[in-house]
């Protein structure tokens, strides 16, 4: 499998990280070799084979619905870049 | 007093041969001494650890101590320690200061530990050299020209060079047993699940486990102890019972089955580390283990099944950095699209964002069954493999990595030759078992370790077969000279 540089830019804008235009050329060269070596896997025939997303094949647990939090908004916020009047501020979204 | 094992500075302090903050003293010492060079800590805590110290003094005075009680330990900087900044090695994470406790670090603190400290490490413990770090790698006090290995470099090179007696580590790959290896120490990953993730910041949720490392088997046990057990706040937290795992520690190992995994002993191997490996067996032998030869044959697929699954998990993972909540945020953004992505890109360094995006790749329309289902496909053979040999062995050993540490920058560039540096350890992550790495002697002076693989929740059975072994062997009493040539 290999990778364009068209590709990498839009699975960058995907992942919401800004590459710098001169380092595209390595960042592709570099993910097209993963990728290359990660292409091993297409050779085992898997076609019975159950995908396993848990090494204990174990499923998330379920609490009762019941609230056991107490509200810490006030140290939650103290760790934010930007927080006016109990609120996490950003750049202004809609004009 | 550094050079004790942690059994040792209990029995210490608690015939009152010296107090827990006369201890910490010294580990603070040390750490101003060396730590300039090593570059083990990220932060050190030593207002905060002589006040932990000398409560710990008054609860041993008053003779109502726990085991623990007064011990001064490292924590990997991946663990949430509130008032602690815990940075994960990030840039993004710098100035993150956790509003709490991680459940691991909730259960040391109650055990009455002394944190001295927040350990270096690869960058959201992405790497295998702590060459990834933000803040520099932490350097292998064994020889300051190698790596420690890592990603729990930090914690390795501080236990290796006597800056703490112990340590935790993390190990989603590898992270705990490699930089073991590579620094000369003992080093546990339980069972998937056996210790709370809950406050330990994500990499591959489905990988992810901690573990302590020492110098011995039976204080890896002492550390288990603290760690291990269900926590409701982890939804992957598993419920199997705990055990005192210093128990078994004595047991003998007649009539134990190891099993030799043929493909662990292939080409890829080093000539020298493979005979301390083969020599380190033979001891096993001698104290009534049989080996049997047994073959994992999807070994060759765990590099890239797991190349796909890390990756895959880290980019969900990752994707909660955006500039809003805590961490770093970038200067004066023009709008919140210009937030994101200059903030993640001056936040996250080279290895993290290339996972981020091989495992974007990864999950994206039209190549999500191509790579992540036939990964996760993969992912059970690679286990059944473990299954089956399982039938015939109690516990399975090899080597813990292809060779011993290798030099700072040689393999920094090529990202390929550093995921081959644990092709002996991912498959451990991908079947949630728990593995050992012990250490079995020198190649030119550079220490290797023995790997030993346990089935699900056998930490027992692995913790005593390594205890038995270091009962035969001098290797893990070996000391770096700036362990024991610094101030005392």
């Amino acid at each position: 499998m290999t990778i364009n540089q068209d590709e990498i830019e839009k699975i960058a804008e995907l992942a919401r990280i800004r590459i710098d235009k001169d380092q595209i050329g390595e960042l592709t060269q570099r993910i097209t070799e993963i990728l290359g070596m990660v292409d091993q896997l297409q050779a085992v025939d898997t076609s019975a084979v159950t995908p396993m997303a848990n090494p204990l094949d174990a499923t998330a647990r379920l609490r009762a619905d019941v609230i056991t939090e107490t509200n810490q908004r006030d140290a939650f916020q103290a760790i934010a870049p930007a927080v006016e009047n109990g609120l996490y501020l950003v750049p202004k979204v809609i004009d | 007093m550094h050079t004790k094992s942690v059994a040792n500075l209990i029995q210490g302090l608690q015939q009152k041969e010296f107090s827990s903050e006369e201890l910490t003293r010294c580990y603070l010492e040390r750490i101003a001494a060396h730590n300039g060079l090593l570059n083990a800590y990220i932060t050190v805590d030593e207002d905060g650890a002589l006040a932990v110290a000398r409560a710990a003094d008054d609860v041993l005075a008053k003779g109502n101590a726990g085991p623990l009680t007064g011990i001064p330990i490292a924590h990997k900087d991946i663990f949430c320690t509130a008032g602690l900044r815990t940075s994960c090695g990030s840039r993004m994470l710098d100035n993150f200061v956790p509003p709490y406790d991680a459940t691991m670090i909730k259960r040391f603190n109650s055990a009455g530990t002394v944190t001295l400290g927040k350990t270096n490490m690869d960058e959201f413990a992405m790497g295998s050299s702590n060459e990834n770090s933000y803040y520099g790698p932490a350097l292998n006090p064994w020889d300051t020209s190698l790596v420690p290995g890592g990603s729990s470099g930090g914690s390795a090179a501080a236990v290796a060079a006597g800056l703490a007696p112990a340590a935790t580590g993390t190990d989603t790959g590898g992270s705990i047993r490699q930089p073991a290896a590579f620094c000369g120490l003992t080093g546990l990953k339980p069972t998937y699940g056996r210790v709370s993730r809950l406050g330990m910041v994500a990499f591959a949720s489905s990988l992810d486990q901690a573990g302590p490392m020492a110098h011995s088997a039976e204080d890896c046990a002492l550390l288990l102890n603290i760690m291990a057990g269900h926590d409701p706040l982890d939804s992957t937290s598993s419920e199997h019972a705990t055990e005192d795992y210093c128990v078994q520690l004595g047991t003998s190992l007649q009539g134990l089955r190891i099993g030799l995994p043929r493909e662990y002993f292939k080409d890829g191997l080093d000539a020298q580390t493979g005979t301390l490996i083969k020599a380190a067996l033979a001891e096993l032998e001698k104290l009534g283990a049989t080996l049997v030869d047994i073959s994992l044959p999807h070994s060759s697929l765990t590099i890239p099944a797991y190349y796909v699954i890390a990756p895959a998990e880290a980019s969900t993972n990752l994707s909660r950095f955006d500039g809003v909540r805590y961490g770093h945020r970038c200067e004066n953004p023009t709008d919140l699209h210009d937030l994101y992505t200059r903030t993640r890109e001056e936040g996250f360094g080279d290895e993290v964002k290339r996972r981020i995006l091989v495992g974007t790749y990864a999950l994206s329309a039209g190549y999500y069954d191509a790579y992540y289902k036939k990964a996760q496909q993969v992912r059970r053979l690679i286990k059944q493999d473990f299954m089956d040999a399982f039938e015939q062995v109690d516990v399975i050993a090899g080597p813990t990595t292809p060779g011993p540490a290798f030099p700072l920058g040689s393999k920094s560039d090529d990202p390929i030759a550093m995921y081959l540096e644990d092709v002996y350890t991912l498959a451990v992550n991908l079947a949630g078992l728990p593995g050992m790495s012990v250490p079995a002697g020198f190649v030119d002076n550079k220490p290797i370790g023995l790997q030993l693989i346990g089935k699900h929740f056998d930490e027992s059975r692995l913790l005593n077969v390594a205890h038995q072994y270091q009962q035969q062997t001098p290797w893990h009493q070996q000391y770096p000279g700036i362990m024991t040539g610094g101030p005392a």
